[in-house]
């Protein structure tokens, strides 16, 4: 019986160092361990052994039993590992390959400069006024104290549909629009599409404005300047600074032109700013009582601010874009650069 | 508008004040300096010397060499030239070493020049130290200095001393500002006007022109008379009667002013008509009286089809649109924007009549558009000229003509005046009001002193405040904030303190549910990788014929503007998609592999043609998408996309349009509505439109859509159970649609949550003429397990509706 057992356990020994593969392994440990296999075998022999012998015999059977089993389990958790890692190895990727991936798309550049701006309005008590892009003399004009010989009604500058219709020139019919049904006080602002009868390289005959209006009593310029500069920090940086110099507007009195400081060279003088350290990007002033009166409110009572940007001046200054009609050229390779 | 500084510094005061100081008083008033042009940029170093002795050159028989005395630069300087005009005691330019001169660029025929630095040298073997110069090489004319354009050097007077700076000495040390003036400014547009602006500012002294003269009266007195029967477009018309005039050239400060301000000189009159344009805002206009018929001026609306040729011999045909102004027989001028060539000023003219008139700008301006004729003095009146200064300015130009001594001013004046009782614009109002405006507590005592300081006639009683504006200025409405700008335009707008609304009511600021939807809708889109577009809302009518549409399509309505840029922008888009397919093809020929683009805008729907009130502007939104992995099926997935968004559910039928492949196209329906369209671009289209590969487009109308979509969405429990999935393949006709089958199995099973097909298969063995299609449903657990039974029910009942309703079996 030992003997036998010596010759069992150099022939496991033997055939375990040559498996190789699982399928291998349960073949051999069928072979040696299953009911009819050698180990088991080896009980039955017990019988043939004296009553002194069995328990002895018994013991070093179970103990080899053991050696086996441990020896295969031993060989499955090895086999299995190696089979996991080739696993692994066969499954390998060159990373530096090309993703795969939906293109993100983007908006465009108006558009995030107009929600960059309504969300710094909104946030001061803004709401958004959309008015026409077709509209009457009245709203464009007349209303905002146009005088009948100003040179912008001209059909040289307006796109007009008829006598009375027109393309907006401005988004200024904002303010006639939401002084005709907006009880005051009011906070709006006014985006979208105006128009200009202009082609060359510096002007597209259509671009956009967006028009401020608050309507409340006792406004000044002071308010003025201290409702654009905080728009200024918003959305360039907070360290930017803004300048009021004169100008002129039918509707407001006194009318300024708001310079900030130049968002390349922070004021020290570059070619965006042709040295002077300041840009040009507002137009606003105190509302002229007129516009006030013309839409049927009490110029002693109500005083009113108004203000207008464009929009596609401040999406060229942002992303450095030398070209406005870059803007509608509509190549997604442009308009893949605006993300933010 | 050009300004010389030397000139404004003649009519104000600007001692010890320097051109930057200047430069910025003027900004502050909205005054812009564009640009301060020096006279002479170039030139440099050019001093005055005296010829003391000329020898003959040893190598060369046309050059000399000179001994010049340039005083304090050197008394003996020997320069060698080639001019033959040159002789001992002649006062002359010296260019020394180091200065810098224009030449006549080499090998350059047109004449033009470039700056030639001087340095010694030796000419021929003999040493030069400089150069004597010729008036081009010093950049002048004979309107500027008289001789500067003589063959060889040019002679100075004998004032011009040794040593002197010869830039000086002419004048040539000058600059002038190149100035633009906002149209509420119209009294800045001139010389005079921009130098009382610049003394009040500055609070100094205005030394105003001078506007007086003497009229001599004649014994036959000339009977002239003007009428003017378009007084609402001539308010006023002042015309005044020169007699035996000299025709000659104007004196060299005025030359050399007009050449500052870019205007060459021509003769007497017409320099002093152009001088008083400059200097005091006023276009005038001088007749040569010999061609004044009857004696006698009407102003009035051309007859239609009336013929003038004006001084540039162009002849124009009128209509009752354009002023004339005529004599007793015929028409002598376009009013305001330019003379007559029958009525010119000439080397013979012996009388002349000068006009100083204000035209409406408004109708200067149509006039001057409509018959694209221009002049200075269109431009003028177009920017506002006042009746006030209508007068003052004839005044100077009398007084001109007796200082240049070119005429006898005679007493015949006539003053054609609508309104000779006009007042001054006032403003009634208080100090505090004015001061509400800016938003500061400016002191009453220098609210008193700005506005005093700009000629305004002061009334003060306590806190009110009336103001009378002077009369020149017209800008003026008679509010609180008219002082109030021209308060702080000297005050200074440094002293506006940033405020953040203190006085204001708090309102809730935000967008609606409509902007917000708007967003939403856009990151939908962008999520599904597109890029947004933004394209003019108009287009051209080919932009339709190119997608066939046909003469009844309701595109076809459109709103056409009526004075477009061209052919190519005349009409307001009826739709969309003809944009989208240009932007896509754009991308196409740009090389772009593939592109998803969208836009989201207004078309424009007339109520009315033709259109009387302001058209219906409906929103809408199209894509086009195209590349490789794109199909019908991904186009169609942008829009479920959006459906399932917006919590609504989009159904498609076959439907084609004109533009579209017959064959793969389809109606986008909503809760039984239509919607819009998408489908694949037709081939024909496709080569119109330089397309060269699929590509897929759809355009919907997206405020119909909005009014559809949930209002708001509430929290569905959902099965812990899982649910349970069937293949079904069934075998159908061709003609039957996927969406029907669909139509069918959803309502004869409410467990279905899901169905897809992912097979078709066509073999001889189905049979001709049909089709297997494999379908994937799936059943939802309820609030138990989903057992086989139950499913093999649902199955059932699913095919017992498919044979029954529309002949399918399984296979």
């Amino acid at each position: 019986m030992e003997n036998r057992i010596r010759e069992l356990k150099a022939q496991i020994e033997d055939e375990a160092a040559k498996i190789a593969s699982l399928d291998e392994l349960k073949e051999v440990r069928f072979k040696y361990l299953s009911k009819n296999g050698a180990i088991p075998a080896l009980m039955k022999q017990l019988g043939s052994l004296s009553k002194e012998e069995r328990p002895a015999a018994g013991k070093v059977i179970n103990e080899f039993k053991v050696w086996a089993t441990e020896l295969f389990d031993e060989n499955e958790k090895d086999l299995a590992n190696k089979a996991l890692l080739k696993r692994y190895e066969d499954e390998a990727i060159d990373v530096t390959m090309p993703s795969k991936t939906r293109k993100a798309g983007h908006l465009h550049p108006v558009t995030l400069v107009r929600n960059e701006l309504i969300d710094a309005f909104t946030g001061m008590g803004f709401t958004v006024f959309e008015g026409p892009e077709i509209d009457d003399d009245f709203h464009n004009f007349t209303a905002l104290n146009v005088s009948a010989d100003h040179p912008a009604r001209d059909k040289q500058d307006t796109f007009y549909i008829n006598d009375d219709l027109l393309l907006r020139t401005h988004t200024s019919t904002g303010q006639i629009r939401a002084l005709e049904t907006m009880e005051p006080p009011f906070k709006i602002i006014s985006p979208g599409r105006v128009f200009r009868c202009d082609d060359d390289g510096t002007h597209a005959p259509m671009f956009h404005q967006m028009e401020g209006l608050v309507i409340d009593k006792n406004l000044s310029l002071c308010d003025l300047q201290g409702l654009l500069d905080t728009l200024a920090k918003t959305v360039f940086d907070k360290n930017t600074k803004t300048r009021f110099r004169p100008s002129f507007f039918p509707f407001t009195e006194p009318s300024v032109e708001v310079d900030v400081t130049c968002c390349e060279c922070h004021g020290a003088g570059c070619n965006l700013c042709k040295g002077t350290g300041w840009i040009e990007i507002l137009g606003g002033g105190v509302v002229n009582r007129k516009v006030i009166e013309n839409c049927g409110l009490d110029a002693d009572v109500y005083s009113g601010l108004a203000f207008g940007t464009g929009l596609d001046r401040i999406a060229m200054l942002k992303y450095g874009v030398n070209n406005i009609h870059l803007l509608y050229d509509g190549d997604v390779r442009i308009s893949d650069q605006f993300r933010k | 508008m050009y300004l010389p500084m030397s000139w404004l510094k003649e009519m104000v005061d600007l001692e010890g004040i320097d051109a930057q100081t200047i430069e910025d008083s003027l900004f502050s008033c909205g005054l812009e300096v564009e640009e301060r042009k020096p006279v002479a940029p170039d030139v440099d170093g050019i001093k005055v010397g005296v010829i003391k002795e000329i020898t003959p050159h040893p190598d060369s028989d046309h050059m000399v060499i000179c001994i010049v005395d340039c005083g304090e630069y050197g008394t003996d300087i020997q320069i060698v030239t080639g001019a033959p005009n040159v002789n001992v005691g002649d006062h002359v330019p010296v260019a020394l070493p180091g200065a810098n001169v224009y030449a006549r660029k080499k090998g350059d025929d047109s004449g033009a020049h470039e700056v030639m630095n001087i340095k010694k040298g030796k000419l021929r073997g003999v040493e030069s130290n400089g150069m004597l110069c010729s008036g081009e090489e010093l950049g002048i004319d004979d309107d500027w200095y008289d001789g500067a354009e003589v063959y060889g050097i040019m002679m100075l007077g004998e004032d011009a001393l040794p040593g002197m700076d010869v830039k000086e000495y002419l004048e040539l040390d000058d600059e002038v500002m190149d100035i633009s003036v906002t149209a509420n400014l119209p009294h800045c547009q001139y010389v005079y006007g921009v130098a009382r602006e610049l003394a009040a500012l500055l609070n100094r002294k205005l030394n105003a022109p001078d506007f007086t003269y003497t009229a001599k009266k004649e014994a036959n007195n000339n009977n002239i008379t003007v009428e003017v029967k378009a007084p609402d477009l001539c308010p006023r018309y002042v015309a005044h009667f020169v007699k035996d005039v000299k025709i000659e050239r104007s004196p060299v400060w005025m030359r050399r002013r007009l050449k500052m301000c870019g205007i060459n000189s021509i003769s007497t009159f017409v320099d002093i008509t152009n001088y008083v344009l400059v200097e005091m805002g006023q276009p005038m206009h001088a007749f040569d009286m010999a061609n004044v018929a009857g004696e006698k001026i009407v102003v009035r609306r051309a007859e239609n089809g009336e013929k003038i040729v004006t001084l540039d011999e162009k002849e124009f045909t009128l209509n009752s649109e354009n002023l004339v102004i005529c004599d007793g027989e015929k028409a002598v001028a376009l009013a305001g924007i330019m003379g007559g060539l029958n009525s010119e000023i000439k080397d013979t003219t012996k009388d002349v009549l000068f006009e100083s008139a204000k035209f409406e700008r408004g109708n200067i301006r149509r006039s001057s558009r409509a018959l694209g004729q221009s002049s200075d003095s269109s431009h003028r009146f177009e920017k506002g000229v006042d009746e006030y200064t209508t007068g003052l300015a004839m005044d100077r130009a009398l007084h001109l003509v007796e200082e240049l001594g070119c005429g006898t001013v005679s007493a015949t004046h006539v003053d054609a005046d609508a309104n000779p009782e006009r007042e001054s614009q006032k403003v009634v109002t208080t100090f505090s009001a004015v001061n509400a405006v800016l938003g500061i507590e400016v002191p009453t005592e220098t609210i008193v002193d700005i506005l005093s300081r700009q000629n305004y006639t002061l009334e003060i009683d306590g806190d009110n405040l009336t103001a009378v504006a002077p009369a020149y200025r017209t800008d003026i409405e008679g509010t609180a904030a008219d002082l109030a700008e021209d308060v702080i335009k000297v005050y200074g707008y440094d002293n506006i303190v940033p405020k953040f609304m203190t006085n204001a009511v708090i309102t809730s600021g935000g967008l609606n549910k409509k902007q917000k939807a708007v967003n939403k809708f856009k990151d939908c889109l962008v999520a599904q990788g597109f890029n947004e577009l933004i394209n003019y809302s108009f287009y051209s009518p080919a932009e339709l014929d190119l997608l066939r549409l046909p003469e009844d399509a309701p595109e076809r309505n459109y709103v056409k503007i009526s004075n477009p840029l061209s052919e190519n922008y005349s009409i307001m888009r009826s739709m969309l998609a003809p944009s989208v397919v240009k932007i896509v093809s754009h991308n196409m020929k740009r090389g772009n592999e593939s592109a998803r683009v969208f836009e989201l805008a207004n078309v424009f729907i007339p109520n009315e043609q033709p259109v009387a009130t302001i058209p219906t502007e409906n929103q809408r939104f199209a894509f086009g998408i195209y590349g490789e992995d794109e199909d019908f099926f991904t186009a169609k997935g942008v829009l479920d996309a959006i459906a399932q968004e917006f919590g609504v559910k989009f159904s498609y039928e076959k439907e084609t349009k004109p533009f579209l492949h017959p064959g793969v196209s389809a109606c986008v329906k909503c809760g039984g509505k239509k919607l819009g369209w998408l489908g694949q671009l037709s081939y024909e289209v496709s080569d119109d439109a330089e397309i060269t590969k699929k590509c897929y487009f759809g355009e919907i109308d997206y405020d119909a859509l909005m009014k559809l979509a949930e209002e708001s969405c509430k929290y569905a429990p959902v099965s812990s159970f899982r649910s349970v999935k069937r293949d079904l393949a069934l075998v159908a006709d061709e003609a039957t649609t996927c969406g029907e089958i669909e139509t069918v199995i959803r309502d004869a099973c409410k467990a279905v949550t899901d169905i897809k097909l992912f097979d078709i298969y066509r073999s001889e063995a189905i049979g001709e003429g049909k089709k297997s299609m494999a379908f994937a449903i799936t059943f939802a657990a309820g609030n138990a397990e989903l057992m086989p039974e139950d499913c093999d029910k649902y199955v059932t009942k699913i095919l017992k509706a498919l044979e029954y309703k529309i002949g399918i079996k399984l296979r």
